[in-house]
């Protein structure tokens, strides 16, 4: 139970494995969108034959080097974790998340070892025509690479395509189509790429910014102006896009998460979706006394989460407490009544291996009879997580229950701030465009000093965004079925300390020399650059 | 054809910009750090260490999840 979990070891595990995530994230993103930039660059350097746009390439091209050489396999390290800090949690999962992963390894190898060696060392040795296809190839086999693991993780928000083996506590993969193309991999990996592809945007109309702020190499500046905002445009269309497809999931198979990002308590009919908003009191107190408003200050569009949700402003939304409490009208079974599901699904595999064990085929062979029954499994298996919070005296139970609500402050602002800062960025886009067409760019420096400082912020979009998509769905690391504490190895909290504090050396000294490395590059300006 | 795709990245190498060295220097380093020390030192399998069966992990894994 509850009570058996070592919490300090659980929190450090999650603390050194979102700052790993959190960390590599801060390099996949801009080789995701970067390396399709620099590929439209050198397709224009192509059909043209203006050596001006090779020029340019180079000079984004050795910047996606630079963060590409630095980002390149800090993502290793969270494989690490999976074996020593979350053997449970890799064990159970079986080869769902070992198989995309695998196919991840062997496609960025191939696929980016062999073309950004073109990309690199190529120029004047390969015709142009090879050396531009393998631009865009490593730009393919970058997102194709981020593809696999953003599958792996789609699995673990909604588990599809697999089948519980009680014999070896497994799970087993029964159709790889399912866990590929389940709507929640295809929003996931589409909203993620194509928000790497907006960061990238900004970078490069940030930098260019700054070239103009300086009144150097202006030519170069505006045409990569040009071609970040067009290219930022159109994938921030594609965000938004993709963005109602994955709040469209979420509601369907995480509707906590939903209602945490929202602030929403009680569920309503013709929700409303915050522009913005302040909670009264902490993430406890609203749970433990409920009021009517749990806002001290919030701007509110009525229908808007209810279109978001369910494509209908007047359909119904459930909140935290329909969630926690059950609610019969709208057929919302209680967290409670999953918790005793649950623990009827783990004593029954308990019972299972102990059958095994004591050589009793009889017991063996009915009790392994429910895990193919589809109708237990529906009733019973599908809240095998929840088990975890169960105990027999039901005032403890109660209590238990409020364990199941994620952190919803930081839900809700994470939420907000990466919706708010899409919105800007798709002004400073349009923006730059407009003032660029118009020949006044160099001459709106309040505009270009927007966009310089758009860079930290888009950054900020990106953490925001992970942390709404992996905060939201705690406590769960596979939805309803593994929770953080079930899935945490038993080894000591100082081990984990220790390579805490140790990843965090190693981080922050490889974003110093990428800062470092990056900026002499920059100040170099195309020119030498691109040489 | 082996003999042009070696010369091909030997020829690469050598060409490089210092501040392309640098970069290869931070990639071996980060990878040293990655695999000899973070790896063999800190991140056994905890699974294949404790165990020497599937049938005893999955036993252990039973039991951790269901307690």
């Amino acid at each position: 139970m509850v009570e058996n979990i070592d919490l300090s070891l659980v929190d450090w595990s999650r603390g050194q494995f979102a700052l790993t995530a959190m960390f590599h994230w801060i390099f996949v993103p801009l080789t995701l969108g970067l390396g399709y930039i620099v590929a439209i660059m050198e397709t224009i350097y192509v059909k043209t034959g203006n050596p001006e746009w090779k020029r340019i390439t180079k000079f984004w091209m050795n910047l996606f080097g630079i963060n590409f050489a630095i980002g390149v396999a800090t993502g290793i390290i969270l494989e690490f974790q999976f074996g020593t800090n979350w053997s449970n949690y890799s064990w159970f999962v079986g080869d769902i998340f070992g198989a995309p992963l695998a196919i991840e390894g062997i496609m960025a190898f191939f696929m980016e070892s062999t073309f950004i060696a073109v990309m690199f060392f190529g120029w004047d040795k390969v015709s142009r025509k090879f050396h531009l296809t393998s631009s865009w190839l490593t730009a393919i086999g970058a997102n194709l690479s981020a593809l696999w693991i953003l599958v792996a993780n789609a699995w673990m928000q909604n588990p599809v395509g697999m089948r519980f083996n009680p014999e070896t506590a497994r799970n087993e993969m029964e159709n790889f189509w399912e866990v590929l193309f389940s709507p929640t991999a295809v929003n996931k990996f589409l909203h993620t790429t194509t928000s790497g592809f907006v960061l990238a945007s900004i970078f490069v109309v940030g930098i260019s910014a700054w070239f103009l702020l300086h009144k150097r190499d202006q030519m170069f500046a505006k045409k990569s102006i040009v071609v970040g905002s067009i290219f930022g445009l159109i994938a921030t269309f594609m965000v938004i896009f993709t963005g109602d497809g994955a709040a469209k999931d979420i509601a369907k198979h995480q509707p906590m998460k939903l209602a945490s990002m929202e602030g929403l308590y009680q569920g309503e009919t013709g929700a409303p979706l915050m522009i913005y908003g302040f909670f009264s009191g902490s993430d406890e107190e609203r749970l433990k006394e409920p009021k009517e408003d749990n806002f001290a200050f919030n701007i509110p569009v009525p229908g808007m989460l209810s279109f978001l949700a369910n494509g209908d402003f007047d359909s119904y939304v459930p909140g935290i407490r329909d969630m926690l409490y059950g609610n019969d009208e709208h057929n919302i079974l209680s967290f409670e009544e999953r918790i005793k599901r649950g623990h009827v699904a783990q004593q029954t595999l308990k019972e299972f291996k102990d059958a095994e064990k004591n050589g009793n085929t009889t017991k063996y062979n009915s009790l392994k009879a429910k895990f193919n029954d589809k109708e237990w499994l529906n009733t019973y298996m599908k809240y095998f997580g929840y088990g975890t919070y169960y105990d027999p005296d039901p005032q403890k139970l109660k209590a238990n229950v409020l364990e199941l609500v994620p952190p919803v402050t930081i839900a809700f602002h994470s939420f907000h701030i990466m919706v708010g800062l899409g919105t800007l960025f798709v002004l400073v886009f349009l923006l730059l465009l407009f003032y660029t067409m118009k020949n006044k760019i160099e001459d709106t420096r309040w505009l270009l000093w927007v966009a310089l400082w758009s860079i930290p912020l888009a950054y900020l979009a990106q953490q925001t965004g992970w942390l709404v998509a992996e905060v939201g769905r705690q406590p769960w690391v596979i939805q309803d079925m593994m929770n953080t504490r079930m899935a945490v190895s038993q080894i000591g909290t100082g081990a984990v300390q220790t390579t805490f504090w140790l990843f965090a050396i190693t981080f922050v000294g490889l974003a110093i020399a990428e800062v470092k490395i990056m900026l002499t590059q920059i100040k170099k300006g195309p020119k030498e650059g691109g040489q | 054809m082996v003999k042009r795709v070696i010369r091909f990245y030997v020829d690469g190498f050598r060409s490089m910009a210092s501040w392309s060295r640098t970069l290869w220097i931070i990639i071996l380093l980060k990878l040293f750090i990655l695999f000899f020390i973070f790896k063999l030192i800190f991140f056994k399998d905890t699974l294949n260490t404790k165990y020497d069966t599937d049938r005893e992990r999955s036993e252990h894994v039973i039991e951790q999840i269901t307690k």
